[in-house]
């Protein structure tokens, strides 16, 4: 009787614990939501920031300059991601599990740690902070989940599919273009979403690299701002209503990253690899 | 056939060209920061004035910050991260109810960790602050304390899920033999699934710490950024990567910035080893696992 007693006493403790442990989630999403909601409105999206202590203004420099960041940690990280995915999916020897072990010390390396090495290697070369710079040190951070999530991916494709490929004539080339890489497309697509989720919010490494910027820029040589950034200058600020501006940036970015989340779910599902 | 030769050798060089990318990370921090090494050595260490002013820089106070907060932030984590992982693992393994607790800790997973500073300096602080005063202490609201519970907000996600995937891991042979002996739920979970899965569990803390020690904004965000040795864990106090962080760009004089670059090449140490230590074990738990189904 007594153990029982125990055993519905520990089970509702664990249960109690697991509530718990949801609940600031809950009370961060309702904050953001709550907050944030009210200072959304068009001209959030298309307006420039108000000038310290002036009410209203928008955060468009900080939209347009995430998706600029964006697009070039991309365009860094997706070819050599892949590639490197593709090589260790077909091997494996010593050589390719020392390549793993150091994929997974760049997935640890601290982001703070990227942003001193993009500002060493970028920022400090060109002369100046820039998006270049930013887009480098997130396509850093990047590489090591498209790596990851290829590898994953085109481990599940069985030999048998290659194998028929060979039999046909086709070479390597046309086998890894026309077979393998297509019947792995899905969990590769949903892996750089996954990267870019990663990446959209990061904020220490665009501290000394895309730096900020007040002003609408696509210039990639000039500093860019981004809603991480924006989130974080504005929350420290003394200024109520850049705080309101923040709680709005929040918000937009949780969702885009929710939603970031999401597309890739559905997409590892869509086209998940099945034999 | 040529065309190939060159596909493999693009493939192999693109493999092998993530090793002198990690190589030269680390040379170029070791580059940057010899002037602080040839200036401190390895004083750099054991010192613990932070004091730019008068070209005096050491390591302890934002080591202790580190290892105060993340050890902290583990602790405050682990009973629920565990209790997740049982839930989850244990009593509802499938289910709407398993589908929605995982996908809720998926999300706080993806929260950007500058969204947990705010939400901690809007939310937190002053309750601390409240707290503080009824216990009759400086009432900072910001300090060790503070960062180290933002901390294991953000890292309960990395423990459980990992953990989770460890318990499901363990044989159902032996859960059964448990159950048929008469023992309870909680029995088993104690005495014969928690034991057997312990070397998981361990690696799901050391991949969790390596998170909390590079965490860098949420801290910055709500540790108080005071360069001294925290006096108690309700004080002020600051990370090696959060006062990276906050002096980087204010850094004019070289000493200044290689100092900063020496810390960051100790983080970069200090995570690499938490980290490696972590992936061994995974390593050896997928190999013993690999021949136990041959």
């Amino acid at each position: 009787m007594k153990r029982k007693i125990f055993d519905k006493l520990f089970k509702g403790f664990v249960i109690l614990l697991t509530l718990l442990s949801v609940a600031p989630l809950l009370l961060i999403l309702f904050m953001i939501v709550k907050n944030g909601i009210t200072v959304i409105n068009w001209s959030f999206f298309v307006k420039l920031p108000a000038p310290p202590g002036n009410a209203g203004g928008g955060v468009l420099n900080s939209i347009v300059g995430t998706f600029e960041l964006i697009v070039l940690a991309v365009a860094f990280a997706i070819p050599p991601g892949i590639l490197t995915g593709v090589y260790l999916s077909e091997r494996r020897s010593r050589f390719s599990n020392v390549i793993r072990t150091i994929v997974n010390t760049l997935q640890g390396l601290p982001s703070i740690v990227v942003g001193i090495i993009a500002y060493l290697w970028v920022v400090r070369p060109l002369g100046g902070f820039s998006a270049l710079s930013g887009g480098f040190a997130l396509s850093l951070m990047m590489l090591p989940v498209v790596i990851k999530s290829t590898e994953e991916t085109l481990k599940l494709i069985p030999y048998s599919l290659k194998e028929a490929s060979f039999a046909l004539g086709a070479n390597y080339g046309r086998t890894l273009f026309k077979v393998i890489l297509p019947s792995g497309m899905g969990g590769i697509i949903s892996g750089v979403v996954i990267g870019i989720s990663r990446i959209a919010g990061e904020t220490a490494p665009l501290l000394f690299t895309a730096f900020g910027n007040p002003f609408l820029n696509v210039n990639p040589f000039k500093p860019v701002d981004a809603l991480p950034l924006l989130i974080f200058n504005y929350a420290m600020s003394p200024y109520k209503s850049w705080h309101e501006i923040a709680w709005g940036a929040s918000l937009v970015l949780v969702v885009f990253v929710l939603l970031l989340n999401f597309v890739a779910k559905m997409a590892g599902e869509k086209w998940k690899v099945r034999f | 056939m040529r065309g190939d030769r060159w596909l493999k050798v693009l493939l192999r060089a693109s493999g092998a060209g993530t090793a002198p990318l990690a190589l030269s990370i680390l040379i170029t921090l070791i580059f940057g920061s010899l002037p602080a090494i040839k200036k401190f050595g390895l004083h750099f260490l054991s010192s613990s004035v932070w004091n730019p002013v008068t070209d005096h820089f050491g390591l302890l106070p934002f080591l202790m910050g580190t290892i105060l907060t993340s050890i902290l932030a583990l602790l405050l984590s682990f009973p629920f991260s565990m209790a997740i992982s049982i839930f989850l693992g244990v009593y509802h393994p499938e289910g709407p109810l398993s589908k929605i607790i995982s996908y809720l800790t998926d999300l706080l997973a993806g929260i950007p960790s500058v969204i947990y500073g705010f939400w901690g300096l809007v939310f937190l602080v002053p309750l601390m602050r409240k707290l503080e005063l009824s216990l009759g202490i400086p009432p900072y609201g910001v300090g060790i304390l503070t960062a180290s519970i933002v901390l294991s907000i953000m890292i309960i996600p990395y423990t459980a899920s990992l953990s989770r995937e460890i318990l499901k891991m363990v044989p159902s042979e032996i859960v059964e033999a448990s159950y048929s002996l008469g023992a309870t739920t909680t029995e088993t979970i104690l005495k014969v699934i928690l034991p057997y899965a312990k070397s998981g569990i361990l690696a799901g803390i050391f991949l969790s710490l390596g998170r909390a020690i590079g965490e860098t904004m949420a801290v910055t965000m709500v540790i108080g950024n005071s360069n001294t040795l925290p006096s108690s864990l309700f004080a002020p106090g600051n990370t090696m990567a959060s006062v990276i962080a906050n002096e980087f760009t204010e850094a004019t004089r070289s000493i200044h910035l290689s100092s900063l670059i020496y810390i960051a090449l100790w983080l970069f140490v200090l995570t690499l080893l938490v980290n490696l230590a972590g992936n061994i074990i995974v390593t050896r738990m997928e190999v013993i696992g690999e021949k136990k189904n041959l």
